[in-house]
């Protein structure tokens, strides 16, 4: 670990087992398909064969017929009334168009799984099929096949004449890009491509919904955002927020896919017609090609420098694809492509674009993984013809404190600098790598700290000991990082405090677990809690202690009075103030800002490629980033790792295989392939720790940066073994072969 | 088509319970006999999460049907544990950080724990060949594969003292 100063802490640092590890180690945690509610029945989702059609018509009475049918729900049982939302609830079931192949049409509710899929089956669809629009660079053309008829494209100077597949075009610019490029003496560019990919958690989508009679809903599901899931619930359903209960399982996973919710309403009006619970829960091609896969992207850009290294100039057009509603990917990729770098002259293009495939979601650092895969690749290609130092050059062009970054604010401690640093002394950057037909990469990338909404609770139990309530989705060790933030700040032990995940009745609100923002922003509703606590504790205490709560001090777990006569440590204090007298709850509520500083990694990668077959080999991985502070080291570095392999399958091998017609071709884990253990080696971990100065301890969210820089640095890798830039993913067998044939 | 009763071991305790013919072992376990530590994550063999042991071999028990275990002897997630006295990989994946989300947690103890019950002297390279039949998405496997190999490392010391 690479440490600058920082506090001594007791908890924070150590790696203590998580509280919910015995019940996942011995298949007692119940994930979202293992809730059972009395008289349950079972749902499933009739979805379009289509990639683009007009529904004329849908007939359910044969299925309604069928024996075991309790309910069945099409987009008019949303009724009239979903204005709020309505990319939405036409995502969960369409109405009068299928917008991709896997869009929702109706939902079964029956008494066994086998007879609500034989009820979708006998669900009659009339389509008119339309001519689909897969390409994103095709699909703004004019003439290409329109999704949204009266979409008009959102610019700069106000709404396009005509219609268009492009929703929205930002123009972000800073200095005078001619003038900047006019100026250099070097200048590298190029287009690169990058497919849509899936965020590949292992547990499908599910969701059990109870519509009680007296107008009360309860809703378990495994969802990143329990609070968030309530009020679209409402906002499709207009269904009022307090009679709507969500309780969050534990959750197989997410990366930003289960965010959005897809099954939770349509179980909902389901169990309304039923009377009974309904319970939903996707297959694996329904997950692959009904929910959320991250844009397909293709980027121009074109950086230029002066002879001597220093960057004056950068362009881009970036164009993503949204899947087939509005999203806003290209707008973040505006903010991280650069952020890493002091650069005068920038101006960028971005679109948001709707194509025929599933609706777009966020998939771990959205955005910025397509854009480092540019911006990185150019930056090894002006080493190269500078004949510099890669991670020198990176150096002198890094961003410090002060230099314009994201949204055109002002960096505050970025830790670039530090990190690239990290990885320049490393001993695998100093390593030689010899051999034929290998070659070493790097890159960088970026990415923010959400802030947001949380608000916890915490009670001391008799003996001293502390609950804590909160309501994030842990769903990679948040509940231990959250516990050690409050052990650290009432100076207790890890051991003394009882984290606890609850529903959305019994704490206040919190919102997603998404945007690297658990530990960073939930931590710091923590530690207001914690202060709140202590200063309770002090109020309670001054009687007895015949002194004013002003007369205690708090600090290091110890009560004591100013001139030191008297004292205590918090577990006594605690037994002596709750243990005979009345409970005692406090609460910690923050809304820390939308996008709040952020967080760099980098990656440093060796690999071998097969000339014969065109087979990528990563013979070594390793991943460097700053965690601010690392709270727990090894889910910081289990962070860093998932990433990495993400984005090793990511730049390596991952792709939705779309025909013409734009049916998912590859749409199990058998043909949509990701990493498995024999595909990867150890990942090495470089944590690094610059203070974040938003946060009471100093985190930066560590989830989402280590998944930016793999693609580039792979790419810059394998352009290094084989002499041939590699601008497209994946870089699987076939496409190295045809970029390296007759070289 | 009707409900056929299946008599099996489960975890060492003899039961029976019902299976239509065409329903998978996983759903059986999962819905009949309420052990629902085994996880569907692709059913078709393809992810590992509903590993378990059949007649002493490693399956995918979404690829097996449930009348198939008629007669058997099946070891599922819940059995691995022995009382309060946790399995050594089981301990290693909690102190080793070996898991984030946790739902392929199951499959990968139980495929771990078959292939080391077979070969003890596994090492990382055999280690990642049993395992890829076990998908991950969260930790990279680093950890994983580090809490396979230590667990081992203990097993062997445990055996030798004895």
């Amino acid at each position: 670990m690479v440490t600058t100063d920082k506090p001594v802490y007791k908890v924070i640092g150590t790696r203590p087992i998580r509280p919910d590890g015995i019940d996942k180690v011995t298949g007692r945690a119940i994930y979202g398909a293992d809730i059972r509610q009395p008289g349950m029945l079972y749902g499933r989702v009739k979805r379009s064969p289509h990639a683009h059609a007009i529904i004329k018509r849908i007939n359910t009475e044969k299925a309604a017929a069928l024996k075991g049918v309790h309910a069945i729900v099409t987009a008019q049982d949303f009724g009239a009334d979903v204005a709020s939302l309505p990319d939405v609830s036409k995502n969960l079931l369409a109405g009068d168009k299928v917008l991709y192949r896997g869009h929702a049409i109706a939902a079964v509710a029956a008494t066994t799984d086998l007879i609500a899929r034989q009820a979708c089956d006998l669900i009659e669809v009339e389509y008119e099929i339309l001519e689909p629009a897969l390409d994103v660079r095709e699909a703004m053309l004019p003439g290409a096949p329109l999704l949204h008829p009266n979409q008009r494209t959102r610019t700069p100077a106000g709404p396009s004449e005509n219609p268009s597949n492009t929703v929205a075009q930002v123009a972000v610019a800073f200095g005078d890009v001619d003038k900047g490029f006019a100026e250099c003496d070097v200048i590298v560019e190029g287009e690169f491509k990058t497919r849509m990919v899936h965020q590949g958690y292992i547990e499908p989508q599910s969701a059990t919904a109870m519509w009680n009679p007296d107008g009360q809903i309860t809703v378990w599901t495994c969802t990143q955002g329990s609070f968030p899931a309530r009020q679209t619930l409402s906002q499709v359903l207009n269904h009022p927020v307090s009679k709507i209960k969500v309780v969050p399982t534990e959750i197989g996973g997410g990366f930003g896919g289960k965010i959005s919710i897809y099954l939770e309403p349509v179980a909902a009006l389901l169990s309304k017609k039923a009377f009974r619970p309904v319970k939903i829960t996707m297959d694996r091609a329904d997950v692959f090609e009904g929910t959320g896969p991250t844009p397909g992207t293709s980027i121009k850009a074109k950086l230029g420098a002066t002879k001597d290294g220093k960057f004056r100039a950068f362009y881009a057009d970036l164009a993503y694809e949204n899947g087939a509603f509005p999203g806003s990917a290209a707008n973040y990729a505006t903010m991280c492509i650069t952020a890493g770098y002091d650069i005068e002259h920038v101006k960028l293009d971005a679109y948001d674009v709707v194509v025929n495939k599933p609706r777009t979601q966020d998939y771990r650092a959205p955005s910025s993984p397509a854009a480092s895969f540019a911006m990185e690749q150019l930056i090894d290609e002006m080493a190269q013809k500078l004949g510099k130092d890669v991670e020198e050059l990176r150096l002198q062009n890094v961003c410090r404190e002060g230099t314009r970054g994201p949204m055109g604010m002002p960096h505050r401690a970025p830790g670039h600098e530090e990190t690239l640093q990290a990885a320049k002394a490393s001993a695998h950057y100093n390593s030689p790598l010899e051999g034929p037909n290998r070659g070493r990469g790097t890159a960088s990338g970026f990415w923010f700290n959400v802030g947001l909404r949380s608000s916890v609770s915490v009670s001391v139990f008799p003996d001293g000991t502390v609950s804590l309530i909160e309501g994030s989705t842990d769903i990679g060790g948040t509940r231990a990082s959250l516990a050690m933030q409050l052990a650290e700040t009432l100076g207790i032990a890890y051991e003394d405090v009882k984290p606890e995940v609850v529903d959305t009745d019994s704490v206040g609100y919190n919102d997603v677990t998404a945007g690297s923002r658990v530990t960073f922003g939930t931590g710091m509703a923590v530690h207001e809690a914690g202060k709140n606590l202590a200063k309770e504790m002090a109020a309670r205490l001054a009687p007895t202690w015949s002194v004013t709560p002003d007369d205690i001090e708090f600090a290091d777990g110890v009560f004591k009075t100013k001139d030191g006569s008297k004292s205590g440590n918090f577990k006594e204090i605690a037994q002596a103030v709750v243990g005979r007298g009345p409970g005692l709850t406090v609460s910690g509520s923050v809304n820390a800002g939308f996008l709040q500083g952020g967080g760099f990694a980098h990656a440093i990668v060796d690999v071998e490629v097969d000339p014969e077959t065109g087979k990528v080999t990563i013979l070594k991985y390793t991943a460097v980033q700053d965690a601010g502070t690392a709270i727990h080291p090894a889910y910081v570095e289990g962070q860093m790792q998932g990433g990495a392999v993400q984005g090793i399958g990511w730049a390596l091998n991952e792709e939705y295989y779309y025909d013409d017609s734009g049916r998912m071709a590859n749409s199990s884990y058998l043909d949509y392939r990701i990493p498995t253990t024999l595909d990867v080696p150890m990942i090495g971990t470089i944590i690094v720790e610059t203070p974040n100065p938003l946060h009471p301890f100093g985190v930066r969210g560590v989830g989402e940066p280590g998944i930016v820089p793999p693609l580039a640095a792979i790419a810059n890798a394998v352009s290094h073994a084989t002499g041939v830039r590699q601008t497209q993913l994946p870089m699987n067998p076939g496409r190295i072969l045809e970029t390296t044939r007759g070289k | 088509m009707s409900k056929r009763i299946v008599s099996a071991t489960v975890n060492g305790e003899p039961m029976e319970f019902l299976a239509e013919p065409y329903e998978t072992l996983l759903e059986v376990l999962r819905n009949e006999v309420g052990l629902t530590g085994s996880k569907e994550g692709c059913g078709n063999g393809n992810c590992g999460a509903c590993n378990v042991v059949l007649n002493g071999s490693l399956v995918n028990s979404c690829c097996v049907l449930g009348v198939e275990a008629n007669g058997g002897t099946i070891e599922t997630i819940e059995g691995v544990a022995q009382g309060d006295h946790l399995h050594p990989l089981q301990q290693k994946f909690l102190e080793e950080a070996a898991l984030q989300c946790g739902i392929c947690t199951p499959g990968f103890i139980v495929a771990a724990k078959a292939l080391l019950e077979a070969e003890p002297n596994a090492d990382e390279d055999r280690i990642r060949h049993w395992l890829a039949g076990n998908l991950c998405r969260c930790t990279g496997y680093d950890k994983i594969v580090r809490a396979v190999l230590d667990a081992a490392d203990e097993m062997r010391q445990t055996a030798g003292a004895r």
